[in-house]
């Protein structure tokens, strides 16, 4: 196997305020090869967003905390200086968010925005930047580019927006994409738009990709892996067929059994009772216990251990059977 | 551009029209009858219609505003009841003294301001914050005149190091560009009156700064890569319109001058002539002084209004 691209080791994040300490993300481990697709699943507040952007340093300086290692392209990421960063920030790495609106900055043009990312990575002129820029326009397929390119983000409708993004994301030539539920503030139809494209050009660019989502249905279409996340844990993860075919967490079992094919997306945890847990306070044991079913006098003293019963599957559930680990 | 310009422009067509209508009513909003200053006390009804007819009070209101408006069109706001000259040269020379100060004092204070909010809303919370917000907080909240009086009693009574007060040598009232000397002058009374805008646009660049640091596209700029200094023009050039918008008040009270602080320097401005007017009553004065001001306050919404639009595109279609 070639060198992974992403490599994360026993990452945690915590944001320490001063009444208290949320525990964001917990342990997490996972790792991403050169031009596969990564799907990183789970509902509001498991820490999906916060580990995309300890990925690149994004969180704010003084209120995180970050402890574990964190390697891109063999870059050990929490040790690099500013200049370094600054160099992985857009030109290695590039992120796409999940509001477009709110992500453009609204006093420059789209064409400014992405000129100024070539620029500031690639140098060049003006001139040529600006070329560039309409090549990526053309790329991501916006209708009349060269006019768009004098476009404020707000005379855009959100699609577009997302699309010219999208554009500045790629304009670096990046070889990780990080996408925080880019698709999830668009229409039905505008996202599954986009979802194929950035399929597209994911694959046409072999750019290895982390895609943030709580749409079950959205990982099935781009991922080639699923790690499931709960309460700033990765409680699952395997090739996205297998997960799908044959969930081993019951937090998965839970996450499915409510997207069944036709229901309201929007309501897709109602199948699993009860809430996810404070993340100022966590139990001791695992962190899924109070919601589950099957919980057992064990799940609740710690936090249970990955296991790891066929090739590429991991599972942190004390029910599933614990083989050695084949490979780690 | 021009057709923005255009549309904006009609709209402060019918401001400048009302404003207008108020100076108008000036003289019967006063208390008390304008013609009792000028008129002795035991003149009978007799002079008092001729004095009437002669100023054109006997006429209908309607009629009487719109032949003042007539006149005030082609610069004609009549005499000064208490000098007799005419009212249009006692605005004016005002006006031209104010102006002396506020040359210098804009700048000054809006660059410093500017540049105190900027730095104290990059670093919300940090020492350096504290320190930049506790000066403008002190800045507007300490009278200007009492601190120009301590300046003066300071640089001019203690160090006699710059002139108390006038415009320049031998008590002339009308400040002299051409002699560098008269420069020292305008020290005292500039740094006096940027006390207040100083603190207020710190404080307004502050917030504003603070605010759009707290925006999601920042983290856009960062995540492209760019260096903090170029996040922070991003940064301010998204707060600018906000900023502009109290440059713009700053500048009309800056034109309209502070009676207290060219009073402690005796600099006869607009604020001077103002409380001048008030005391003796010189209504046609007052009126001309308070139009000049109010054309000048629309004029200068005027030019914020098009710099914001000119900034933040998303304001040129409102
Ligand atoms: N800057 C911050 N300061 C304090 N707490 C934060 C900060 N950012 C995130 N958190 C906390 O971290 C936890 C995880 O947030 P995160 O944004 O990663 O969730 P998410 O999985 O992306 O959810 P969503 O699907 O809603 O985007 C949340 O409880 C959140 O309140
Ligand atoms: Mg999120």
């Amino acid at each position: 196997m070639s060198s992974p691209l992403v490599e994360v080791q026993d990452l945690n994040v915590r944001f320490v305020t001063r009444e208290s300490t949320a525990h964001a993300v917990n342990g997490v481990t996972f790792s991403v090869q050169p031009g596969e697709v990564l799907c990183i699943l789970g509902e509001s507040g498991s820490g999906k967003s916060v580990t995309l952007r300890a990925l690149m340093r994004l969180l704010p300086a003084n209120k995180a905390r970050i402890s574990g290692s964190i390697k891109v392209d063999g870059q050990d990421v929490l040790a690099l200086d500013a200049a370094g960063l600054s160099r992985l920030r857009g030109g290695l790495v590039s992120m796409i968010f999940q509001e477009p609106m709110t992500a453009l900055d609204p006093v420059y043009t789209i064409g400014d925005q992405i000129v100024e990312t070539i620029r500031r990575h690639k140098g060049g002129t003006k001139a040529a930047a600006r070329a560039r820029a309409l090549e990526l326009l053309e790329l991501v397929k916006i209708p009349s580019a060269a006019q768009r390119l004098d476009n404020y983000p707000h005379e855009l409708s959100g699609g577009l927006r997302q699309r010219a993004m999208i554009a500045m994301a790629l304009s670096c030539g990046p070889r990780l994409l990080l996408a925080d539920e880019p698709t999830t503030a668009l229409d039905a139809t505008v996202q599954i738009q986009v979802l194929i494209l950035l399929r597209k050009l994911q694959a046409d660019l072999g750019m290895g990709t982390i895609f943030v989502t709580h749409d079950l249905g959205v990982a099935s279409e781009i991922a080639d892996r699923i790690a499931v996340m709960y309460a700033g844990r990765i409680i699952e993860e395997g090739p996205v067929a297998d997960i799908l075919a044959n969930p081993l967490h019951p937090y998965t079992r839970g996450l499915m059994a409510s997207t069944v094919h036709g229901q309201s997306r929007d309501r897709d945890i109602d199948a699993i009772p009860g809430s996810p847990p404070d993340l100022r306070q966590l139990p001791p044991g695992c962190a899924f216990a109070p919601r589950c079913a099957q919980a057992s006098g064990d799940c609740l003293t710690a936090p249970p251990e990955p296991r790891y019963p066929a090739p590429g599957r991991m599972a942190r559930c004390v029910q599933v059977s614990a083989k050695t680990p084949e490979f780690a | 551009m021009i057709n923005l310009f255009l549309r904006r422009l009609m709209y402060a067509v019918p401001i400048a029209f009302g404003v207008s209508v108020v100076c108008f009513s000036l003289v019967y909003l006063a208390p008390g009858d304008p013609l009792q200053t000028i008129l002795p006390s035991d003149a009978s009804a007799d002079t008092i219609a001729m004095v009437k007819a002669a100023y054109g009070f006997d006429k209908p209101l309607p009629i009487q505003f719109l032949k003042w408006l007539g006149r005030v069109m082609v610069g004609d706001f009549g005499q000064s009841i208490a000098t007799r000259r005419p009212v249009v040269l006692e605005v004016t020379g005002a006006l031209y003294n104010t102006s002396v100060l506020a040359l210098f004092a804009v700048p000054i204070a809006f660059s410093t301001g500017f540049s105190m909010g900027a730095i104290a809303g990059c670093f919300p919370g940090k020492w350096i914050d504290r320190v930049l917000t506790g000066s403008a907080v002190l800045g507007v909240s300490l009278p200007n005149y009492w601190f120009g009086i301590v300046l003066v009693i300071f640089f001019a009574v203690e160090a006699m190091v710059l002139p108390a007060t006038g415009m320049g040598a031998n008590g002339s009232d009308q400040f002299n560009f051409l002699r560098w000397s008269d420069a020292r002058y305008l020290v005292l009374p500039v740094i006096t009156l940027s006390m207040v805008p100083i603190g207020i646009i710190a404080r307004t660049t502050r917030a504003a700064v603070a605010e759009v640091m707290n925006q999601d596209f920042v983290i856009t700029l960062r995540a492209k890569g760019l260096s903090e200094t170029a996040v922070i023009r991003h940064v301010l050039k998204n707060a600018l319109p906000q900023v502009l918008a109290v440059m713009g008040l700053q500048f009309g009270y800056l034109m309209g001058g502070s009676i207290l602080v060219e009073t402690v320097f005796t600099w006869p401005g607009s604020g001077f002539l103002l409380s001048k007017a008030i005391i003796n009553r010189d209504v046609p004065v007052l009126q001309g002084t308070i139009l000049m001001l109010a054309l000048i306050f629309v004029a200068t919404n005027l030019l914020v209004d098009l710099m914001q639009s000119w900034i933040d595109p998303r304001i040129r279609r409102t």
